[in-house]
């Protein structure tokens, strides 16, 4: 009788220990997810790409800081703008793409089945290579993510595109045209109006694809200076081609080489002390 | 050094081949026009555009049948337009590229190429009997329509894969939708393009005589359509009507309301021009 006392008594400890052990952990969990979510603002969880047969991506696992600058670098045909891509599935509408794993924006899978795509490219927003202004006017460039959601209140769209030009420091070149044709704006002031068209949304993500690659020197200033000033408020990802721009303007870099992640580290380190040969094969030149 | 003289030889025999080509057709086409003005522009005033038919020469005029071509001409547009792009932005926007988006592909191409009687001998049977149109100016533009639908889908396709992807690709990553973005880039973009794709149909259309004669149109009216339901003559069939004929003044007649046809033609690919060299400079 006693025994079986004592046995209950210990059965009930070893139950409330669980229980405690249960919601210690579970605060554990909770802490670590916030830690993730304000830490990673994107994630790729073995990530695997093709286009029809061919691999692009060979399995790749990644985290992107938040409120960084992160660069994608490496040869043609690595795979760093599918990758890119990837993060507001612009590759959706490629023939025969196809991919396996996971991509997390704060912490949530952007490919799960319930996924709005507009809803997620309205926060992940894009710069492309070659400026792509609409054939519309200035205004209209701007106003267009916008108007698209629905928005036809007047005076918020012209608050909107004025606080758009003049965060991409068009503002002052532009503002008596804003009815003119985008298409008569030179190569980097077509590509800041992108951008500004692109934060007329906001997003809380940037990605840019190899933004400066079609820009004289001091547009490529103009536009590296506006991300430097960008990633207070926004997370940028950026391929680029030009080693020093990434050296210049970015916190992280990550090398790809035929779709594989080869190194990621903070840009001072993989610049100066790569740990891998490839890269530093890679960043002083030998090939690529 | 002979190889080089040779190749410049070939050079200009080439360019001078290419002239006379040219020339051929342009010199046969002024003949013509130059052989129809001297025929019927005397014959062309105010009374010939205003006046009815009549079995005297000199009183007939191609009022009901320019009043025809006209309604023709609309009601073939209001049928053709919408059909036609909505087919076309299907398979060039949302038709999975497959072996069955090719086999369509293929077919509206061949439709392209079929003999204009062929589609009478189909209006005739689909619009006119089963559907009960009757000989109506209706059935006529439902069977132009069929026509040139495919030239209409072939030429707006051709107009939407001209918008650079650069354009679509900025719309989507701002979060448009796949109709948003046809709507408000790829439509615009390409609105020129297939305007003029639609008015060089439509020109196609106002000459087109053989399906209509089989579906019923008449060679003579005394009336000019008051309603879809009416019959109805066109310019084309007038032509016919008086260029068989044994008199001497319905020639003139003839070769007057061709002068009107052409000028009809010229004047809608004209404005195709226009639309195209406009549109092109804005879209690069």
């Amino acid at each position: 009788m006693e025994s079986q006392f004592i046995l209950e008594i210990n059965g009930r400890k070893s139950y409330i220990n669980e229980v405690f052990n249960l919601m210690n952990n579970n605060k554990k969990d909770t802490v670590i997810d916030t830690n993730i979510k304000r830490k990673h603002k994107l994630q790729a969880k073995g990530v695997k790409v093709w286009y029809d047969d061919f691999m692009a991506i060979k399995g790749i696992d990644m985290n992107i800081r938040a409120n960084k600058v992160t660069a994608f670098i490496g040869p043609s045909g690595c795979g760093k703008s599918t990758f890119l891509r990837l993060f507001n599935r612009m590759n959706d509408y490629v023939d025969g793409f196809r991919m396996e794993g996971e991509i997390l924006k704060d912490g949530e899978n952007i490919y799960g089945k319930k996924v709005n795509v507009e809803q997620l490219r309205k926060q992940v927003g894009m710069v492309f290579q070659k400026p792509n202004p609409f054939p519309k006017s200035i205004f209209e460039n701007v106003a267009y993510g916008l108007k698209i959601q629905g928005i036809r209140d007047k005076d918020f769209l012209k608050e909107k595109v004025t606080d758009s030009l003049k965060q991409v420091a068009l503002w002052d070149e532009v503002k008596d045209d804003l009815n003119k044709s985008a298409l008569a704006l030179s190569g980097g002031q077509q590509q800041r109006l992108c951008i500004a068209r692109t934060l007329a949304v906001e997003p809380s993500i940037i990605l840019m694809d190899e933004p400066t690659s079609a820009l004289d020197p001091l547009s490529t200033a103009k536009i590296e200076e506006l991300i430097y000033e960008l990633k207070q408020k926004y997370t940028i990802v950026i391929v680029t081609h030009n080693m020093q721009q990434a050296g210049r303007i970015s916190d992280y870099t990550a090398f790809f080489y035929m779709g594989e992640l080869i190194e990621y580290d903070k840009s001072k380190k993989l610049f100066t002390n790569p740990e891998k040969q490839q890269t530093e094969n890679y960043i002083t030149g030998r090939f690529g | 050094m002979n190889n080089i003289k040779k190749n410049r030889l070939k050079d200009q025999t080439f360019k001078v081949w290419g002239i006379i080509c040219t020339l051929l057709g342009l010199v046969l086409l002024s003949i013509f026009i130059g052989s129809i003005l001297v025929d019927g522009l005397q014959r062309i005033d105010w009374d010939f555009i205003t006046s009815l038919p009549s079995r005297k020469a000199e009183r007939a005029g191609i009022f009901t049948a320019l009043m025809g071509s006209i309604w023709i001409l609309v009601l073939t547009t209001i049928i053709a337009l919408p059909l036609g792009i909505a087919a076309a932005i299907y398979l060039e926007e949302y038709a999975k590229k497959g072996r069955l988006s090719s086999l369509l592909e293929v077919n509206i191409s061949n439709l392209a190429g079929v003999p204009s009687i062929i589609y009478g001998l189909l209006g005739l049977e689909i619009f006119v009997r089963i559907m009960q149109m009757g000989a109506s100016v209706l059935a006529g533009s439902f069977t132009l329509a069929l026509l040139i639908l495919p030239i209409v889908i072939v030429s707006t396709r051709e107009a939407i894969k001209a918008v650079p992807k650069s354009i679509r690709d900025a719309s989507f990553a701002l979060g448009a939708s796949k109709w948003q973005t046809i709507s408000s880039q790829l439509l615009p973009a390409s609105f020129g393009g297939i305007l003029t794709g639609v008015i060089l149909a439509l020109s196609r259309a106002v000459g087109e005589t053989a399906p209509l004669i089989v579906i019923g149109a008449l060679t003579y009216v005394p009336f000019a359509p008051q309603s879809p339901m009416d019959e109805f003559s066109v310019l084309p069939i007038q032509i016919f009507n008086w260029i068989s004929r044994p008199q001497h003044g319905f020639e003139v007649n003839a070769a007057a309301a061709i002068i009107i046809l052409l000028l009809i033609t010229f004047i809608m690919n004209g404005i195709a021009v226009y639309f195209r060299n406009k549109w092109q400079k804005k879209l690069y």
